[in-house]
């Protein structure tokens, strides 16, 4: 076994301090040994977008970055975007529109979108299309996340 | 699906990540923005021993113009910020063009400038598109320093000029001279995906309006980026025009490309691809050099 690492990483706001060997991935330190299990594992080789997470604002693939790399860094996760009682506009809309089916892929839609629409808050569908075009989704056929997307822009869009 | 153990470091300088490479050779990798490196480690198809990781190394991550007009690209300088860089589009807009082709979004915003250029991956853009726009790279180890044309840097499959104790520290992309066009096209089945096959192309010409210079370079036909020599050759000295274009493309078709089949296209369609692509891009560059083309 390689050496330990001590890394310090913001999560969801909170600090946690950990001794990792370096080639532990990111997505599996958020999973076990964060207990963050809200981001998902697909594919490990970057294609599916379901472990994707937001690194100091820009959502990256939580599979291809090793967790040390983190050391220092702000992420946020699926379990910092909204709780049941208070979802975030994005996971409301995903309900209202049936933007889900099983659900595996939705951690990594969430936390893809939720920075797009923050820098563009009213995108065009083929925008949406695009930045989307990172997560497979094997249930819905992507239609009705691409109206959820809009329904969130238009709500979020009002609250302002 | 997990990497192997390896041995990490992060230097915070680049003499640091030089010394390391110095000492480790062949038993380092360079990890940039590992969107490559992650994936074949996770597999296990790589497993190197010692890892440098560049991600520390501030000094490494810039755009800014370079003494005699050359555009500077530090290699660690992000896809994204590259792709949306206002510096970028206007002094290198074939380069801006090619940006939002390279993989998706998330990629983009971890993956490198230089990280891509060093991989050299025959499927991807930038190793294509520097060598379409004559980019030289500035290459640092321990012992010194050089510079290595595109034109020298591809040498095969994955594989490049660099020495085991050589880093890639920046790409100068050199000003763009008048009356010069360019664009970028690629097919692939979903955005995003590896491309079946892509081209940049370059074009200049004289104040006669016949072509002085022409650039076809593409990717996914070969062990590398290809350029079209051929073609280049049917395009130089002659007027543009509807014919000439299918003339260069028929040549870039037949001549310049040998591409194989595999499970996602057929030689004979990666073929038809190369032809299509040569006429839309020369098409569309014509026209951006100041052109007015009929089809």
């Amino acid at each position: 076994m390689s050496d330990l690492f001590t890394m310090a990483v913001t999560v969801n706001g909170t600090r946690y301090e950990r001794r990792v060997e370096p080639r532990m991935l990111l997505s599996d330190f958020l999973r076990h040994e964060l207990g963050l299990t809200g981001t998902h594992v697909g594919c490990e080789h970057g294609v599916c977008g379901t472990c994707t997470i937001v690194l100091d604002g820009e959502p990256v693939r939580s599979c291809l970055m090793f967790a040390v790399q983190a050391d220092g860094h702000n992420i946020l996760t699926v379990e910092g975007l909204g709780t049941s009682e208070n979802l975030h506009p994005l996971q409301q809309a995903f309900s209202d529109a049936h933007a889900l089916q099983c659900a595996f892929c939705t951690p990594g839609f969430l936390m893809t979108l939720a920075p797009f629409l923050e820098k563009n808050p009213a995108p065009s569908e083929g925008e949406i299309r695009e930045a989307i075009a990172g997560n497979l989704c094997r249930c819905t056929g992507y239609q009705n996340i691409v109206e959820a997307v809009k329904l969130a822009a238009e709500k979020m869009g009002r609250e302002k | 699906m997990k990497p192997a153990p390896f041995t990490y470091y992060a230097p915070n300088q680049l003499e640091e990540a030089l010394n390391l490479l110095a000492e480790h050779g062949y038993d380092a990798k360079v990890l940039a923005g590992g969107q490559s490196l992650v994936p074949t480690m996770n597999f296990r198809l790589a497993q190197p021993s010692v890892l440098v990781d560049l991600n520390r190394i501030s000094e490494l991550f810039y755009i800014h113009p370079g003494p005699d007009g050359d555009l500077l690209i530090g290699a660690m300088t992000r896809q994204s910020r590259v792709e949306h860089d206002p510096l970028v589009a206007g002094r290198a807009p074939l380069v801006h063009e090619a940006m939002p082709h390279i993989a998706h979004p998330q990629i983009r915003n971890r993956g490198t400038f230089g990280g891509c250029i060093a991989h050299a991956d025959p499927a991807a853009e930038l190793p294509a598109v520097s060598l379409a726009l004559d980019a030289r790279f500035r290459v640092r180890s321990r012992s010194g320093e050089r510079w290595i044309p595109a034109s020298e840097f591809f040498v095969g499959f994955f594989t490049t000029a660099l020495e085991p104790d050589e880093l890639l520290v920046e790409i100068a992309l050199p000003p763009i001279p008048p009356r010069c066009g360019y664009s970028f096209q690629e097919v692939a089945r979903r955005h995003g995906d590896y491309a079946l096959v892509g081209v940049a192309a370059t074009v200049t010409l004289d104040q006669g309006g016949r072509c002085h210079h022409a650039r076809l370079v593409f990717l996914s036909v070969g062990d590398g980026p290809v350029e079209a020599r051929q073609a280049e050759e049917t395009l130089r000295g002659q007027v543009p025009s509807p014919e000439l274009i299918r003339a260069a493309a028929e040549a870039a078709a037949s001549t310049d490309v040998d591409p194989s089949s595999d499970i996602h296209a057929s030689a004979d369609y990666r073929r038809h691809l190369v032809r299509v692509l040569t006429r839309k891009t020369l098409q569309q560059a014509f026209e951006r050099a100041g052109m007015e083309m009929d089809e």
